[in-house]
Parts: C-alpha cells; sequence; structure tokens
C-alpha cells in the first residue's frame, strides 16, 4: 500500500515508529498530485514548498522526541472557499480569483495547533453552488473512479483528491449535502456535523443558517478524530454552540446491539438506482444481523424537503453574495462610468452562470408581493419539517438511506437541466434544514465499478448514534477500494 | 403563474445583475421551471404555524465590549481594486 493511501491514524504510527518520515508522506502525496491531478483537477492551488518546510520541522520534532498530535505531519486539503491568510481563497469564482484572506478561517486555525500539512486549495461548484463540481471557474472537477464522470458536489475537489490519494483527509462544507454527496460518489467518508458544533468563521457564506464545515476522510476513526479537532465554540461565529465538546473518537464501538433505526420512505425516491436501492438493504440487513431494529417509517413532510430548500438556499445566498459589488476586494469592471453601473458589469461578469440562476430565484423569493408566498412559506413548511424529525427522533436513534439515488453520472449530462441537477440533493438537504449531523459511508460498489454510498442521520447533538452506527457498519461492509487511476 | 422576461430583467435589476436579450431567453424558462417546482409547497397547511428564525437554542448573544485584535487600514485595503486617500475608490456615485 502506497502511503499516500493510507488512513491519518495510520501514518501517524508509522511516523512516531520511525518507519517513515513526514517528508516521505508528503512527498509521496504531492508526486501522487503530479501524476494524477491533471485528469482530476482537484486542486486549484497547490501548497508543495510550504509543505515541505512543514513536513521538515515536524521531521526535525520527532527526532526530538516530540510526541505527534493525530494530525501533525498530515496532508490536509482545503475546499477553496475556507479562508487562509495570505493564500488565494477563490471559491472556484472569477469574482475572487485574486482575493487573498487577511486572516485564517477558524477551523484552520485548529488546524494548525495540531500541525497539519496544508497541501492547497481544492476545487469546487462556484460559491458551493452545485451538485457536480462542474460549475467553477478553474474546470470541472473529474471522478477519480472514472474521468468522464463527475464527483458529486460542491465539494467534488476534497472528495476526489482523498478518494484518489492527492490528500489524506480534507475539509469540505456542507449546505444541502455538499460534503456527502460527493463523499458517496468518490467513495469515501464525509461528514457533516450538528449545526453549530463548527465555527463558520471564515467560511464563506452561502445560505448561513444551513452551512457547516466537515471532513472528509478515508475511514470513521479520522471522521471522529477529525471532528475532535474542528469541533468547538468560537467567540466569533454568535450561531456557535456554546456547549462542551464531547471526544467524537470514545464513539467508534463496533456495537449496534439495540439501535433502533428508521428507513424514511420518502427518501428511497422515484428513478433510484436499483444497484443503488440493493446496497443500502444490504447494508440494512448487516445491521439486523449485527442487532440493530430496523423499521420502514414516514416523515410526511419530506417530500416537501428539497423544495423548501431550494427556496432558502437562494435566498439567503442572493443576500449573502450582495457583499460581491467590486468594492472591498475581488473583481471589478474598470470600464464603467458610474457605481451602479460598476456593481452591474462586475457581478454579472464575475459571477457564473447557476451561481446568477440562485441569486435570481432568492432575489425573487424574497422581493415584494412574493415573500409570504415563497420564503416565509418555506421557513413554516420548515418548521413541520423539524417536528417530522423531533417525532422520529423520539422513537428512532437513526436514520438510514442512500446518500444519493444514483452512482456518478456523466460530465455534461445534467449541467444544462437545473432542476435534473438539483433532484441529486433530495436525500441529503433535510439535515441541513433541521440542522443535524449526517455521515455518507461507502456501501459498496457497482456493477460498473462507481461507488455507492449509505447516508446515516442522528437527532441534534447525537454525533455519538451517528458514529456508532456509521464505524460499526463500515467495520462490517468492509470497503477497501481504490480507484485505478 | 409563469414568470415572464419582464419579471426577469426587474429581478435582475433588483439583484444588480444584467442579461443580454439572449440570456434573458435562456434564463427565463429555467427560472420558470425551477419556480413551478419550488411552488409546490403551496399545497402544505401551515395555519397557525410559526416559521423558523434559528434551528439551534441560542439567543442574543453578547459579550463585554472591550478593545481586542482589529484588523488594520492597510490590511483591510490589500484587496481593494481601487484605492485613494486610504479608502475604497469607486466610480462616479448616480
Amino acid at each position: 500500500m502506497r502511503l499516500n493511501h493510507l488512513t491519518a491514524h495510520e501514518l501517524k504510527k508509522k511516523m512516531i515508529d520511525k518507519e517513515v518520515s513526514c517528508r516521505e508522506v508528503v512527498q509521496s502525496v504531492f508526486s501522487r498530485i503530479e501524476e494524477v491531478d491533471g485528469n482530476v483537477n482537484a486542486y486549484i492551488r497547490v501548497e508543495k514548498d510550504s509543505a515541505i518546510k512543514n513536513a521538515d520541522e515536524i521531521d526535525k520534532k520527532i527526532s526530538e522526541g516530540e510526541g505527534l498530535r493525530d494530525f501533525s505531519g498530515i496532508p490536509i486539503g482545503i475546499k477553496d472557499n475556507i479562508c487562509t491568510k495570505e493564500i488565494a481563497t477563490t471559491c472556484a469564482s472569477k469574482i475572487l480569483e485574486n482575493y487573498t484572506p487577511i486572516y485564517n478561517a477558524e477551523v484552520i486555525e485548529r488546524l494548525n495547533q495540531q500541525g497539519y500539512i496544508l497541501t492547497g486549495k481544492l476545487n469546487m461548484d462556484e460559491f458551493a453552488m452545485g451538485s457536480s463540481s462542474e460549475n467553477s471557474f478553474f474546470g470541472p472537477v473529474s471522478n477519480p473512479w472514472d474521468i468522464t464522470r463527475v464527483p458529486g458536489g460542491s465539494s467534488g475537489g476534497p472528495a476526489a483528491s482523498v478518494a484518489a490519494g492527492e490528500a489524506t483527509c480534507s475539509l469540505g462544507s456542507d449546505t444541502g449535502g455538499s460534503i456527502r454527496q460527493p463523499a458517496s460518489l468518490c467513495g469515501v467518508v464525509g461528514f457533516k456535523p450538528t449545526y453549530g458544533m463548527v465555527s463558520r468563521n471564515g467560511l464563506v457564506a452561502f445560505a448561513s443558517s444551513l452551512d457547516q464545515i466537515g471532513p472528509f476522510t478515508r475511514d470513521m476513526e479520522d471522521c471522529a478524530a477529525l471532528l475532535n479537532v474542528v469541533c468547538g465554540h468560537d467567540r466569533h461565529d454568535s450561531t456557535s454552540l456554546d456547549i462542551e465538546k464531547p471526544d467524537y473518537k470514545s464513539f467508534l464501538k463496533d456495537d449496534i446491539r439495540g439501535t433502533k433505526i428508521g428507513v424514511p420512505k420518502e427518501l428511497t425516491v422515484k428513478g433510484i438506482d436499483p444497484e443503488v436501492k440493493n446496497a443500502v438493504d444490504s447494508a440494512l440487513k448487516i445491521a439486523e444481523d449485527m442487532g440493530a431494529e430496523v423499521e420502514e417509517i414516514s416523515l410526511p413532510n419530506l417530500e416537501y424537503a428539497l423544495n423548501v430548500y431550494y427556496i432558502i438556499a437562494p435566498s439567503e445566498a442572493s443576500s449573502n453574495l450582495s457583499r460581491f459589488d467590486g468594492v472591498r476586494y475581488g473583481f471589478r469592471n474598470k470600464d464603467a462610468d458610474t457605481l451602479r453601473n460598476m456593481y452591474r458589469k462586475t457581478r454579472s461578469e464575475g459571477f457564473g452562470d447557476e451561481v446568477k440562476r440562485r441569486i435570481m430565484i432568492g432575489t425573487y423569493c424574497l422581493s415584494a408581493g412574493y415573500y409570504d408566498a415563497y420564503y416565509e412559506k418555506a421557513l413554516k413548511v420548515r418548521t413541520l419539517l423539524i417536528k417530522d424529525f423531533n417525532e422520529t427522533f423520539s422513537k428512532f436513534d437513526v436514520l438510514i438511506s442512500p446518500t444519493s439515488p444514483t452512482t456518478a453520472f456523466k460530465k455534461g449530462e445534467k449541467i444544462d437541466d437545473p432542476m435534473t441537477m438539483y433532484m441529486c440533493d433530495v436525500c441529503t438537504v433535510p439535515a441541513n434544514l433541521a440542522g443535524l449531523p449526517a455521515v455518507s459511508i461507502p456501501a459498496g460498489l457497482s456493477a460498473s465499478k462507481l461507488p455507492i454510498g449509505l447516508h446515516i442521520m442522528g437527532n441534534v447533538l447525537r454525533e455519538d448514534n451517528v458514529i456508532r452506527t456509521a464505524y460499526a457498519l463500515e467495520k462490517a461492509i468492509g470497503f477497501k477500494n481504490f480507484p485505478k487511476i | 403563474m409563469r414568470i415572464s422576461s419582464d419579471d426577469v430583467k426587474h429581478v435582475a435589476k433588483l439583484a444588480e445583475l444584467q442579461f443580454s436579450d439572449k440570456e434573458v431567453k435562456k434564463i427565463t424558462p429555467q427560472l420558470d421551471r425551477i419556480l413551478k417546482h419550488i411552488a409546490k409547497i403551496r399545497a402544505v397547511n401551515t395555519d397557525n404555524v410559526e416559521h423558523v428564525s434559528l434551528i439551534i437554542d441560542v439567543k442574543n448573544v453578547f459579550r463585554e465590549d472591550t478593545p481586542a485584535d482589529t484588523v488594520s487600514q492597510e490590511d483591510a485595503l490589500k484587496n481593494a481594486p481601487l484605492e485613494e486617500d486610504d479608502g475604497f475608490k469607486v466610480p462616479r456615485i448616480d
């Protein structure tokens, strides 16, 4: 097994045992990037020089007998909507092509305390809007399992890089499934924590009531360890929960006897790929064999989740993205003679088609005469959906479904049909609307060797149930495949 | 209810965006289809239902008003497309 395909906990052990140096680990990742990223396009920017330098510092510490933290010397890629001080952060948009943050996101400060190695900034759908990572100013990301297919989105770069061995772990952001859906399509673990557990300070805002940062890893053990690092209160984010955070690694227990699993029938949607359904059904069978209780259930308002999401998310986005006006940062059209013309030309040239589409939908839903019918109505249906979840979680520990109704689709297949693209998020948006923790883990491969993801949701702050169930099923399923790119 | 190209032009103005006639022709049916789909929530009975304001139990987050680390003027202007006399420079305000 090559170094760049190992997990963070395996690498940590090898570095402590002096079996490998941190420099070798980091170099294995960069040679992999040089080997495959011309095809994958997971990276917008690679930070090789600083990475090697930082690796040598870690090696020096090891030689001086200093202990390693879980992510000391571990090569980690960061989605390009998370601010990195003095390193360009573009959101894969022309409008931020030359933007260099003057501060680090809180999650970056936390990773720095670990002594992590930044590999580079990862490609994505522009402003995290999309389900295929085709909406990038820097070109589409390819799925490492089949480069004619999409990696999912919007965190296509973070998912593809971990799958292809171009980073050991990565951080992405999830507004309606942008961590979990690409994790599913690329065959890796992707976790969205409870809303408020990870600071959004330094995450370029898309839809503030839904956005949450989370990890991509190769297994649940790394996932729990990375949650330990990124979760926790931050006074710079007023929606950050000021509560004691648990040790997420303590939930890695291979025991789901008596766990009550609900299977919402609304999420086994029309048009689901039979291979995906079979993989989920066999995972549920495994869970039953391990002593869990599985029951099909119904949450009546789930069928409206996608509709609610595609009102609330664009509405918040249209407001959040009003800050991009060519005045304080980013691209500016320099030909305009008046301020208003400058705004319009800057925004029209700086934003891509999907971003403009969402700004238009959001502006429409918030505009006079339509506010009550769309935005206000959506907020009320969101209340009903949360009520459905509250009732369900009084009886069940976790809810299981597919992460995505299909495996990775072909590039270009859905890009001209926005509504069909939006349907990709049907299983993942409910967790964002209700603020729930949820994970996608690999459930197997289809006949054509494309990964299938299993989606596990828990109640607010019940990461324990999600991690325990995911860990037990991960062990039982035993997915240990890498794409042959 | 259908969204017209005039609606699209009006909303574009509100959003400080501009579209060519060709772009309006392309985006209008796309927006129409999306709006038609999301309008399905009108079928839900929401009488006496409160709207969600915040999904987590956090209210009025205050802190002591004490001076702390702050952004310098130099840093704040670092990303400015145009600057003059320690300020952001913009075209004539119409």
